[in-house]
């Protein structure tokens, strides 16, 4: 089956981003494929390289990094969600004249309409949150 | 993938300040709207209070996003469905909500209620022949 993944919680706060995270990993396991992972509201907190758990902790970015990296996955950050909240790439750093990025090199910044295609293209929606 | 329209149901739960959820769940339904899928909304639980109309954010604060739930008409959004258990649960009756209108194009631009109030069970009746359902 094809699934759009959409995450709205950050991480370590909530659990949904790891619950997320499980169902994606398990999904691409058997075989399934993921059209598109959507990082919303506190979600985009996800996409920052700058993340520094505790040693004996998972890094939920960085794990999400490296499935996308095994199985080529689509990680889009929302740029509306991304730009309240101080997540930056190269090009939104260059158009609202910020002096530093810090999303993960794997993720990328996109709109909402990425959302909505995926939601189009998939078999089924996943909404992980409250 | 077969590009036919897909029924597009977008859950209002939450209040609408206090969290961010109802404002960037409006942005959603206003970039979809670009996508021309059928698209409904519905309201629930503290949900209902986004659309109570003389909202006056100004002591909190807050930017008050209420006007544009006026402009979704315009966007092909005419299918509002408020849960009638969460109205009365709350205290709230339908003329405690904002008089939101669209203008049927096939029938000489006649204005049109947006809002019809639903029981619980017919909800579950709308959820369950959706094909996306957003949860916010």
């Amino acid at each position: 089956m094809k699934f759009a993944i959409q995450i709205n919680e950050g991480p370590y706060q909530h659990q949904a981003s790891d619950s997320a995270y499980l169902f994606t990993k398990t999904a691409l396991e058997k075989g399934h494929e993921i059209f598109r992972v959507f990082f919303y509201h506190d979600g985009v907190n996800n996409g920052t390289r700058l993340t520094t758990p505790p040693q004996d902790d998972r890094h939920v970015v960085n794990r999400w990094a490296e499935l996308g990296e095994k199985y080529d996955l689509d990680l889009v950050v929302c740029v509306a969600a991304a730009q309240r909240r101080g997540i930056v790439d190269d090009g939104e750093a260059e158009r609202n004249g910020k002096d530093a990025t810090n999303i993960h090199p794997r993720f990328r910044i996109s709109g909402l309409g990425q959302l909505v295609e995926a939601a189009i293209q998939s078999e089924r929606l996943m909404v992980f949150g409250d | 993938m077969s590009e036919a329209i897909k029924k597009f149901l977008y859950l209002n739960r939450r209040a609408p300040y206090g969290t961010i959820y109802a404002w960037e769940s409006l942005e959603v339904v206003l970039i979809g709207a670009a996508f021309d899928q059928d698209v409904s909304l519905a309201f629930l639980d503290d949900g209902v209070y986004q659309i109570v109309k003389g909202q006056d954010t100004a002591a909190i604060e807050m930017k008050n996003f209420s006007p544009t739930y006026a402009a979704l008409g315009d966007y092909d959004v005419t299918k509002l469905y408020v849960e009638k258990e969460s109205l009365e649960e709350r205290g709230l009756t339908i003329d405690d909500l904002m008089d939101l209108k669209w203008e049927d194009e096939d029938e000489d631009w006649a204005e049109k209620d947006s809002i019809k109030v639903v029981s619980r069970f017919e909800l579950a009746r709308i959820m369950e022949g959706q094909d996306v359902v957003f949860s916010f």
